[in-house]
């Protein structure tokens, strides 16, 4: 793929996106103008880009959308759900259809060819049938007419548009071939004749076969407008001179035009007179007009004795004054400039950067986060003060730099919140039921990988909201809520996490149903007694499922363990609270990044490991009265502990004096009991690779100051192990207890 | 001797890809000889494909990883990046070997499924780079050697002696080696499961 073509196909998945925000608003705003014009705006720069690249099956399906985006705009038919629905299923299409560019076919295969010949057969039938009569009946092309009033020297007659266009040398350069515009042109409307203009063009010496010096005097019929014919040049519109005069224009314009040009009046007079703009005798008229004008112009001059100013009030003013030219007209011209200022703006704040190119530069401030830890540690071992304060003010910048770069990577969670917008509307209709989205800090930022991959379990949950949350509008009145349910994403940021709520005012979790299906699954045992919080946490179990029905919306039993394998895969929490009758939310915790976090350094043996900062709780020596149990009394709460030292099997003896790290993780508590406590330790997370997959207690490792490899701790891995081994005790604890109560019964 | 009935068809074959592999080298190559690392691992000479070889460093600095198998040393810092280690000893079943004086880390390059990996071999010495002519290349015993006959490519003549080629790719499989690194993890499942009920 050229570059040209994948600038338009990230150009027009942009534009995909913004067109079908604007159509979700359109359904509920129809009368927004702005909007409409934002939806033709994008609809149109598809089409004009796919003309540009010549990608023929695109230009014809988006000509079609855009003609019913156009009467749409210009009030000939109103938005309906309806409309906005096939609309949305075009806005697809034309993404289906992009991938077919992406991958390189000549053009789309059969089925999507059959699909998009449905949708353009419905376009046409449906909205674009009343077109043939409309017009007429409102009169549209009569009243643009009626505005222009001939007002001295004389409208020409003709009744097509004069286009005269010069390229710039460095159109071919920039990759774009003149003709294509031309071509592209032509499928506008009908060129009624065209004179090429060659007198730019050096003698064959001084000529660089790299550079274009055409220029073409075009007459052409359009419906369109002038803004229409002016996006036809949009990719070229700073790189060449461009005049359009629309159908009956005055002489004096057509006068004023010929001047403007660089070439000979009168031979430029003359290529008008042969392309079917003027007459002859409106030739002569013109060019004596302006013989006169120069002559009034040079009397004021005299007159006045000071030179008379280069340029009268603006043109348009006069233009406007003169009545010479459609209101319409201006206001395009004007709607145009506003939007290129604006674009210029956007342009200035922000600028495209390779993923691949932040990613390296991450990791390359990882490397520096590394050095930087050695050469601290070598002016420790100095002892040179002056050597400590100038590596203390480096890893001070480092660390900044640090924060900069990974800042870089962040960004906001909105895009991917704004896409559910889509998946709400689609599967109320599909369910029948009403249901608005609610979306709450779309501004909060996280990492880029983190939100490419929260997507997925987002998706997940939000339609077990709408599938099993949301009641049908019938049962929701009955009970007294409002008919129209509401989900409600909430992001915010909460000391170095990210926290996504989900929530909806639906039923709640039904825990007499969770009980009794777990009871039914196995994953729970029959006497066990579970605290509510507990209970609808279950639905995380592996292989569960409440719904009777398989929907192929949710429902499958894979949901929701699979939503929480991925997010704890992002070392992130997923917890659900419910109550019943009002509805539910799920809490995912996200870190910011998962590149470097804080850790917290701590060694068994010669061995160091890091624990995640935000995990460990507290530190606490180990007494000598537990060092025999597996839990402490902390403060009168009991603490399961696990031996790290016990858990990776090192040999030798334990210090006499052991410190307990105490780490919370989804909700629960436990102590890791390690040899020594080293610190606070900025860790770049480094892959430990395919070899060591299938390992678990470990999450990965880094590097130190010293050069040695330290291994990261999986606390959730470790934590769940001892909660388990906790739990296996007690149960064993029970059979031995019986088993031994049989024996003394049996004794009796 | 039905054993033996079946390892005759087999010699040939392995010949022949041996064949065809000579030949792809000589096409490459331009010449009908390949070069080989030698090294000493527990008294044996073993050869290596020059080509799978990036560097060879000194042992040292290795961070074990724990509840591994014998044959996984642990990982070392190369650089930046962090390489795992394997125990060739262990790996061909012998006891783990012992830091000598002259212990090393080959940096050898394996391809997977997704990609190139770097995997550090820990030898006891390395000896010197061989050339040997691809008519002096026996194909592997059928028995008779100390390690697995799929981990040999090979036994090349050298100077009377016969020296193991390796097989690189097969000795250090990944898939494999993970799979062994897991069974000690289902293991302590399987007990604990066990316990449960």
């Amino acid at each position: 793929m050229d570059e040209l073509t994948s600038a338009f196909v990230n150009e027009s998945r942009d534009q995909l996106v913004a067109m079908e925000d604007g159509l979700l608003t359109l359904e509920q705003n129809p009368d927004d103008k702005d909007n409409l014009n934002a939806i033709f705006r994008a609809a149109h720069t598809i089409k004009g880009g796919s003309g540009v690249i010549e990608c023929r099956y695109i230009e014809s399906f988006t000509h079609k959308v855009e003609n019913v985006l156009d009467r749409l705009r210009n009030g000939e038919i109103t938005a309906t759900g309806e409309l906005a629905s096939v609309m949305l299923a075009c806005c697809d299409h034309m993404g289906d259809l992009l991938e077919v560019l992406v991958a390189g076919r000549a053009e789309p295969p059969a089925d999507l060819k059959a699909k998009g010949d449905a949708l353009t057969t419905e376009l046409s039938t449906r909205y674009m049938n009343e077109a043939v009569a409309q017009p007429a009946k409102d009169g549209v092309p009569v009243e643009q007419v009626d505005d222009v009033v001939a007002s001295g020297g004389g409208a020409v007659t003709t009744e097509a548009w004069h286009i005269s266009l010069r390229f710039g040398q460095n159109v071919l350069r920039q990759g774009m071939d003149p003709l294509s515009f031309l071509r592209f042109l032509a499928g506008q409307g009908e060129i009624v004749s065209m004179e090429t203009i060659p007198d730019a063009m050096p003698a064959a010496a001084a000529m660089d076969p790299e550079s274009c010096y055409l220029g073409f005097e075009i007459r052409f019929q359009t419906r369109g407008k002038k803004a229409d014919i002016e996006r036809v040049f949009e990719f070229c519109r700073d790189d060449c001179t461009l005049n359009i005069l629309p159908p009956r224009s005055k002489v004096s314009e057509y006068v004023a035009l010929i001047e403007s040009l660089p070439e000979d009046n009168l031979r430029l007079g003359e290529i008008l007179v042969r392309c079917g703009a003027l007459t002859q005798a409106e030739l002569d008229q013109g060019l004596g007009l302006q013989g006169e004008i120069a002559r009034r112009i040079a009397d004021e001059t005299s007159e006045s004795g000071e030179p008379a100013p280069p340029k009268g009030p603006p043109i348009g003013e006069i233009l406007v004054e003169q009545k010479s030219i459609q209101k319409e007209v201006v206001e395009a011209a004007a709607q145009k400039q506003a939007t290129v200022t604006e674009k210029r703006a956007v342009e200035a704040r922000t600028i495209r950067v390779q993923a691949d190119k932040l990613d390296q530069l991450i990791d390359l401030v990882g490397e520096l986060v590394i050095a930087g830890a050695s050469a601290s540690l070598l002016a420790q071992k100095s002892a040179k003060t002056d050597l400590i304060e100038s590596t203390s003010v480096l890893s001070r910048l480092v660390e900044n730099i640090r924060d900069s770069a990974l800042q870089l990577r962040m960004v906001q969670i909105g895009e991917t919140f704004h896409r559910f917008n889509r998946v709400v509307r689609d599967v109320s209709k599909e369910l029948g039921k009403e249901i608005e989205l609610v979306i709450n800090g779309a501004e909060t930022e996280l990492d880029k990988t983190v939100v490419e991959k929260i997507g997925d379990p987002l998706m997940h949950l939000v339609r077990n909201s709408l599938d099993h949350g949301i009641e049908p509008a019938a049962v929701r009145v009955a009970q007294g809520k409002p008919a129209c349910g509401r989900v409600t994403l909430n992001a915010r940021h909460d000391s170095g996490n990210v926290v996504i709520e989900i929530s909806d005012d639906g039923g709640g979790l039904n825990k007499e149903k969770i009980t009794a299906k777990a009871l039914e699954r196995g994953v729970i045992q029959p006497g066990q007694t579970l605290s509510d919080a507990e209970i609808v946490n279950l639905i995380f179990e592996p292989g569960f499922s409440t719904v009777e029905k398989v929907s192929n919306l949710s429902g499958r039993g894979v949901g929701m363990d699979v939503v929480r394998r991925n997010i704890l895969a992002l070392r992130g929490t997923v917890d659900v609270a419910s109550v019943e009758g009002q509805g539910a939310t799920f809490t995912i915790r996200l870190p910011l990044t998962l590149a470097i976090i804080d850790g917290f350094l701590t060694a068994v043996d010669k061995a160091s490991y890091v624990i995640p900062l935000d995990m460990v709780v507290e530190c606490i020596e180990l007494d000598a009265d537990s060092a025999d149990r597996t839990y402490i009394n902390l403060r009168g709460e009991v603490l399961p502990f696990v031996r790290l030292r016990e858990w990776f099997e090192v040999t030798g003896d334990p210090p006499t004096r052991e410190n307990v790290v105490v780490v919370q993780c989804a909700g629960r508590k436990a102590g890791i009991v390690v040899d020594q406590l080293l610190g606070e330790f900025q860790t770049v997370i480094k892959p430990l690779g395919s070899l060591f997959r299938n390992m678990r207690g470990i999450g990965g490792s880094t590097i130190l100051g010293s050069g040695e490899v330290a291994l990261i701790l999986d606390v959730q891995a470790l934590v769940n192990r001892c909660v388990k081994r906790e739990e296996q005790a007690a149960h064993a604890g029970n059979a031995t207890r019986r088993h031994e109560m049989s024996l003394l019964a049996d004794h009796a | 001797m039905g054993q033996l009935m079946q390892q005759q068809p087999a010699a040939p074959t392995a010949k022949a890809a041996q064949a065809a592999k000579a030949g792809k080298m000589a096409g490459a190559g331009g010449s009908d000889t390949q070069q080989f690392l030698t090294f000493v691992l527990g008294g044996e000479m073993y050869a290596l494909g020059i080509l799978n070889v990036k560097e060879i460093i000194e042992y040292g600095q290795l961070t074990e990883i724990p509840m591994m198998p014998a044959s996984i040393r642990g990982v070392i810092n190369l650089r930046g990046a962090v390489v795992p280690v394997v125990d060739l000893a262990a790996r061909f079943g012998g006891h783990a070997s012992a830091v000598q004086r002259r212990t090393c880390i080959v940096i050898v390059e394996v391809a997977q499924e997704d990609g190139k990996i770097d995997i550090g071999i820990m030898v006891d010495a390395v000896s010197e780079v061989l050339e040997i002519a691809h008519a002096e290349i026996e194909p592997p015993p059928a028995f008779g050697t100390k390690i697995r006959a799929d981990f040999i490519d090979g036994m090349g003549k050298v100077a009377g002696r016969f020296v193991i080629i390796l097989d690189i790719e097969r000795v250090l499989s990944v898939d494999e080696m993970a799979a062994l690194a897991s069974v000690g993890e289902t293991t302590v499942d399987a007990v604990a499961e066990a316990g449960v009920h």
